[in-house]
């Protein structure tokens, strides 16, 4: 059997609600956690993801300034400043698939649907730490790999062949950041 | 095989190069917060996170009441100043709070109402087109849910206020989207996270 030492494992919590952010805070220091750091909105939480780099980041989607999705795209740079491999789960109470699927093709590692439970956060942690996926870079893409079912044979779009996917306006988004900074 | 775990555990990023795309393998950090533990090891984190949740449902009754009170705020905002980017956005955001957050403070309803609310401002072609009273009504119904939470009954009329509610909407947003067909689909289709988590 194994368990997850929460003591090890620095946290970065972006969300502009501060009653989420405390619950977020009750249930990590729960769990073990001592080092849980929060921000208020993307911008300042760029700046806490470059400062303190955290192992793992739990992102709001809605949010002042820039929100979770541009902020999770603006990690994901392979060159970018900071680690961008940083596991990201995204907290949200958008839900429908249109959403879970922009989230996922922005590079986010775990999605989670508001109402929040302490079972659901736990076991999204647990994913990431102890079954981290492989990154794949294409000409369109740098994150986790979308393909978590490795066991069959894959039957969707060719994402992978070509530049035909989804464009990340990441520049565009980086003096986004600058500009507000 | 053996040589990538190898490789991983010493720390190196193994890359596999194809024409289009690369995958990348990279030591697992976060392998040091894996620890070992006994089956006799009774420690439940997630029953102690439960706990301490349920340490701060006192506070959930206020915090739900400054959540109404900025949604009250923010439609007032756009009854007084008008519809601009601002006010509508500080809208959005409380009516997304109250429907991301309510369920956790009790008020399941009330987040159901404020779904509601949600889906009308982000899937409305024009939000400037949309009903006065349509919004007001949303915006009402979260407020009296949130009030008579805890009078005896209450539950099932509020229940059936936010199921009308969200008839209402969908059949709003199914004629203002007509010509859009695909984002019908997209309105009408079912969440697929997970529910009941």
């Amino acid at each position: 059997m194994f368990g997850i030492d929460f003591n090890k494992l620095r946290f970065l919590v972006c969300d502009d609600n501060a009653h989420m952010r405390r619950i977020l805070r009750t249930l990590l220091h729960s769990f073990g956690a001592r080092e849980a750091y929060e921000a208020e909105d993307g911008a300042t939480a760029l700046e806490m993801y470059v400062h303190y780099v955290p192992d793992i980041m739990i992102l709001d989607w809605s949010m002042p300034i820039f929100d979770g999705l541009e902020l999770a795209q603006m990690i994901r740079q392979p060159d970018g400043t900071g680690n961008p491999y940083t596991p990201i789960i995204m907290l949200t109470g958008h839900s429908d698939k249109r959403r879970v699927m922009m989230a996922r093709d922005a590079g986010v590692t775990e999605f989670l649907a508001k109402p929040i439970s302490a079972k659901a956060l736990y076991q999204r942690i647990v994913n990431v730490v102890v079954s981290p996926r492989p990154f794949i870079k294409t000409k369109s893409y740098f994150g986790p790999d979308r393909r978590r079912n490795t066991t069959t044979g894959y039957i969707g779009p060719e994402r992978r062949a070509g530049g035909k996917a989804e464009i990340i306006q990441q520049a565009a988004l980086l003096d986004k950041a600058r500009s507000t900074s | 095989m053996a040589a990538r775990e190898r490789d991983r555990s010493a720390g190196k990023i193994e890359v596999e190069t194809f024409p289009d795309y690369q995958v990348i393998h990279q030591p697992n950090p976060l392998k040091r917060a894996v620890k070992r533990v006994v089956e006799t090891d009774r420690d439940d984190p997630v029953a102690r996170a439960e706990k301490a949740l349920e340490g701060l449902s006192d506070e959930f009754d206020v915090w739900m009441r400054k959540e109404c009170e900025r949604l009250a705020a923010a439609h007032t905002a756009i009854l007084q100043i008008g519809l601009n980017p601002t006010t509508q956005d500080e809208l959005f955001r409380a009516a997304h709070d109250i429907k991301g957050d309510a369920a956790t403070f009790g008020y399941p309803l009330a987040a159901a109402a404020a779904d509601s609310l949600c889906r009308i401002m982000e899937h409305a072609p024009d939000f400037t087109s949309v009903p006065n009273e349509l919004i007001a009504h949303h915006v009402n119904a979260v407020h009296a849910i949130v009030r008579e939470h805890r009078k005896l009954g209450v539950a099932s009329v509020a229940g059936e206020l936010s199921k009308k509610l969200r008839g209402v909407a969908d059949e709003y947003l199914t004629v203002v989207n007509k010509d859009r067909p695909e984002h019908l689909e997209l309105i009408l289709g079912p969440s697929i996270v997970p529910q009941g988590e």
